[in-house]
């Protein structure tokens, strides 16, 4: 089989990342220490150009390449952009947390970017076995970015939870592939619908292929009750790398779903569609519950994930074209929200202190108002309060679950985001309404201060105007 | 007319002025003062605009904007104002002057984040006034939150982080079912337009439950027994600026969300359960009225007493229905809904003036105990005759303009149910009862103790505060008219509407219809 060229175009994205992660690892390896930023600066560089290549391609018709194992479409240019921004916001943080912890590591970014080659595999894949190798490339890349500070007892035993739930989790998912391949014959997703979308299937293999598969899915998410590696993991890890995993692999698991549920199991929707209820709305009810107890903002902010994967489930689920879009929104938008969440925890960590605990960001508006008012922003939008981005996410996944005549199943969802109002405004009391336990100046660098400035006023002024990004949630799907 | 858009003005000058106010926060509490002031009278003198321009003889929203906002959920940047929420709009930005001028010397923690806080918020009440799309009143709506849970969360009591997330939780609560409401008639109707929704045809079933949504969010924000928990907490801890604000606006947003939603949407539904708002009405009237008597703090007093007057604002709107019922004609109807609306506007002077009463004995005594005081009047004789002046109001005495409102609101239950006006006419007693016999414990009487011997009398800025206040509430107590008149179209307007069916065409009839037809 030959291929020719032109296909090859539409993965230069993936190309560029992959080779530059290449030359960057090699650079890395031989510049001295006086020149070790410069992996740094080629990363981001790699990044913003590849989001350049990415959204010109935005206007491309879909195609099916590379013998149907990788699609191009608007809907992966605009996932793959959004992870390439995030992610140069996410590598800035990164950075500055680096630089506090006295230890410039370029093998971080790296790892980061053969993540975000995996993401980009994910996003474009065709075939189970290219969701496979994306999922794989990400998951391995993460295990080693969460043991990356090898000598702190707690990252070592989350790399290691992670590593091994997350291998069940393959495993699973490889289990569920392998019967869906059994019953139609092919790994190909277009393949794979067709078959099912014929009449006399085997119902009981599907069922139990589509349930694995959505154990690995959830799994990804970290969706209840596949969630335990969550708290752990996002607590464990170095802030700079719990800021990774938050959010540009969500963005990716939200596409992985898309290929896997909706294009090549679409017909088996009303099976999924259950699961997913279930699975919504158990991560709604204990993210939310479970985040009030904690005293630990990682902790806090990683129940606060499971929630809000809870609220993007339910656009999925609604099984309509305006609930996939919601959720699409849901997830680029929450990603944001969270790299600017953990980048404040960055910004209040001190040199050799890490912050991590709710009580260090006590009297912040004494420290400084300005990140006070961002760090308000972040968690008012993550409360869902408008005029923040937040609010619009979930009115959008509200709107389409309603449409769908689940009004039960909003209700509970705004249920449950009352309950998960209260840890989020109880953050924004210890900022602003506590007295702050020192008096020491924040010692922050100026691309951090215009990178969180940015994040949260991208959050406000999205709120203000989402009618944008909303329509291009929408006209990529369409 | 006005040839610009005057209430986009009202919306976001405020809201910029107090985001310069956060950016000059380094240039001294002075600075930030005089900025406050001055972005605050200037939206107040722009907003009297409103009422010279205002077309009184028409119910059709006037000075309207509308620009598409967002596409996806065919949302518009849609304002316009009506009779009902001119007179709102007006007392949001008079209100503020004060509020400004109230923390003048007394806040000087965070002096430009308070007063920023002051001034976005006045911009987003007024928002949530003019307001015609469903989706931008809801962000208003919603975002007042924020700031209002930081005035009391900093500048509060002691106990005021309790009351501060009371308050947000409890509002919160409330709105987000009406939000999933405002989405549901969203698909229906295909735009988030309130003039759509009021056009919406609806069964029972769905009006009732959209009803019980709006219930929940109006009657937190009211707040009507027995969701009102959350207000005495809030008032008591709030700063006087908050309580102000809190007394004389944010509530009327609750009845101000009657007369919009409820009412005009799900008409059957509200003539449904017009028992149950007529009574949770007279519980608060009476029940929390003899509450405030017995309240040993006057902000708490104040608090229990707004929440009674509140009683009157719903039971007067939602009389219409009994009125309607007994002599169909909109005309009589219109009676007890005027009279809400004047009782809501008069009562945003009374009570924000009483509580600015208390403000002015904080400020000096640092108690809000009556049992602390007694004898005030000897020591601060100007400041005893307003504060009894405002009791008097607040109580219901004729040439206040507290008497209109609930005057009009009596009438027209006697026009409704003789019980109904039996129950309502026990707040004159009761609201005589526990206004005067606050004012006789704390400003009559041989002077209590040392602290109250060394108090000083107003000062010229509070004296200003005071009096304005007392001129408007003898204003629109001995002559309503203008207010009457500027509401007027926009009642019957809104009555017409009440008054007819939005239940659907039922099927069998439609089915008989063309089984007629050859």
């Amino acid at each position: 089989m030959t291929i020719p060229l032109s296909e090859f175009m539409l993965l230069a994205p993936e190309i560029f990342v992959l080779s530059m992660a290449c030359i960057i690892l090699v650079v890395e390896a031989f510049v001295g220490t006086k020149l070790r930023h410069i992996s740094y600066v080629l990363s981001q560089l790699t990044l913003l150009v590849a989001a350049l290549l990415t959204w010109n391609m935005l206007d491309t018709e879909r195609v099916v390449v590379l013998g149907g194992t990788f699609i191009h479409d608007p809907m992966a240019a605009l996932l793959k952009t959004s992870i390439f921004l995030i992610t140069v916001g996410a590598f800035v943080y990164a950075r500055s947390f680096h630089t506090s912890s006295g230890a410039l590591r370029g093998e971080y970014y790296v790892l980061g970017l053969f993540a975000v080659l995996g993401t980009m595999v994910m996003v474009s894949a065709h075939s189970l076995l290219t969701i496979y190798l994306g999922l794989e490339l990400l998951s391995l890349s993460l295990y080693a970015m969460v043991a990356f500070d090898r000598d702190s007892p707690v990252a070592s035993e989350a790399a290691m939870k992670y590593f091994v739930l997350g291998a069940l989790a393959s495993g699973m998912l490889l289990y569920g592939m392998s019967m869906m391949y059994g019953a139609t014959g092919s790994l190909d997703l277009g393949e794979i619908a067709q078959a099912l979308s014929e009449p006399g299937q085997n119902s009981m293999i599907l069922i139990f292929g589509l349930c694995f598969i959505v154990v690995g899915l959830a799994f990804k998410f970290g969706a209840v009750p596949f969630h335990m590696w969550v708290p752990d993991v996002y607590d464990g890890a170095p802030t700079a790398v719990t800021l990774f995993i938050g959010s540009a692999p969500k963005i990716a698991a939200f596409a992985m779903a898309m290929r896997l549920l909706v294009d090549s199991m679409g017909s088996l929707s009303v099976d999924w569609q259950g699961m997913l209820i279930i699975m919504s709305v158990l991560s709604l009810a204990l993210g939310n519950v479970i985040a009030i107890a904690q005293t630990s903002i990682k902790r806090m902010l990683a129940y606060s994930t499971i929630s809000h994967v809870g609220f993007l489930l339910l656009g999925l689920l609604a099984g309509t074209t305006e609930g996939y879009s919601a959720s699409m929104f849901y997830a680029i938008t929450y990603a944001l929200m969270a790299i600017g969440g953990f980048g404040m925890i960055i910004l209040i960590s001190r040199a050799g202190y890490e912050a991590n605990q709710l009580d260090d960001f006590k009297g912040l508006n004494d420290r400084s108002p300005w990140f006070a008012f961002m760090m308000l922003i972040l968690m008012f939008s993550m409360a869902g309060v408008p005029p923040t981005v937040g609010f619009f996410a979930k009115l959008s996944v509200l709107q389409a679950i309603i449409h769908v005549d689940m009004v039960w199943l909003a209700l509970v969802a705004v249920f449950f985001s009352i309950i998960g109002a209260f840890y989020y405004i109880r953050l924004v009391k210890l900022m602003y309404f506590d007295k702050p336990e020192t008096q020491e100046p924040l010692a922050v660098s100026a691309d951090m201060r215009m990178a969180i400035s940015f994040n949260g006023l991208l959050v406000l002024g999205l709120g203000l105007f989402p009618g944008g990004l909303l329509a291009l949630c929408a006209s990529v799907l369409a | 007319m006005i040839d610009y858009s005057i209430l986009s003005w009202l919306i976001w000058l405020p809201i910029a002025g107090g985001a310069a106010l956060l950016v000059m926060d380094a240039m001294g509490n002075k600075a930030c003062r005089q900025v406050a002031l001055l972005v605050s009278i200037a939206t107040f003198l722009l907003s009297t605009q409103l009422f010279t321009h205002f077309d009184s003889t028409t119910a059709v929203m006037q000075f309207q904007e509308n620009i598409p906002w967002i596409e996806a959920f065919s949302a518009n940047y849609h304002l316009g104002i009506d009779g009902i929420s001119m007179p709102l709009i007006i007392l949001t930005t008079f209100t503020t002057v004060l509020v400004v001028l109230a923390g003048w010397q007394v806040i000087q923690n965070k002096t430009a984040q308070y007063l920023a806080s002051f001034l976005i918020m006045e911009g987003l009440m007024v928002g949530v006034f003019a307001a015609l799309d469903a989706v931008l009143f809801y962000v208003f709506w919603e975002a007042m939150l924020v700031p209002m849970f930081l005035i009391i969360g900093i500048w509060g009591g002691p106990n005021r982080v309790y009351a501060t997330i009371k308050f947000f939780l409890y509002t919160f609560f409330g709105s987000v079912f009406m939000l999933v409401a405002l989405i549901y008639m969203y698909l229906k109707s295909g735009s988030f337009s309130i003039l759509d929704f009021h056009m919406l045809s609806m069964t029972m079933t769905e009006q009732v439950l959209i009803f019980i949504a709006f219930l929940m969010a109006f009657a937190v924000k009211v707040p009507m027994w027995p969701v009102h928990t959350w207000l005495p907490d809030a008032h008591v801890e709030a700063p006087t600026g908050g309580s102000v604000i809190l007394a004389a606006i944010m509530l009327k947003i609750g009845g101000y969300g009657f007369l919009r939603f409820s009412l005009p949407i799900t008409p059957d539904a509200s003539h449904e359960l017009m028992w149950l708002i007529v009574f949770m009405s007279l519980v608060a009237v009476v029940y929390i009225g003899f509450v405030a008597l017995v309240q040993q703090d006057m902000k708490k007093l104040i608090a229990y007493s707004s929440i009674a007057h509140m009683g009157f604002v719903t039971l007067g709107i939602f009389l219409v229905f009994a009125l309607l019922d007994n002599n169909g004609s909109v005309e009589g109807a219109a009676l007890g809904m005027e009279g809400g609306i004047i009782q809501m506007v008069s009562h945003g002077f009374i009570s924000g003036a009483l509580f600015l009463c208390v403000g002015v004995l904080y400020d000096r005594m640092h108690s809000r105990q009556i049992g602390d005081y007694g004898g005030v009047v000897n020591t601060m004789p100007v400041f005893g005759a307003f504060m009894v002046f405002f009791a008097m109001a607040n109580s219901g005495l004729p040439g206040t303009s507290g008497f209109v409102g609930e005057f009009m609101v009596i009438l027209a239950s006697f026009k409704a149910n003789f019980w109904f006006a039996f129950l309502a006419a026990t707040t004159l007693i009761l609201g005589a009862a526990y206004s005067l016999w606050m004012v006789k414990r704390v400003v009559f009487g041989d002077i209590a103790n040392d602290n109250v011997r060394a108090l000083e009398d107003v000062n010229a800025r509070e004296f200003v505060i005071l009096a304005t206040l007392a001129i408007a509430v003898l204003l629109f107590g001995l002559w309503p008219e203008p207010l009457i008149e500027v509401m007027h179209a926009s009642v019957n307007n809104l009555l017409a509407h009440v008054s007819v069916s939005k239940l659907p065409v039922p099927e069998t009839g439609v089915a008989l219809l063309n089984a007629v037809q050859p």
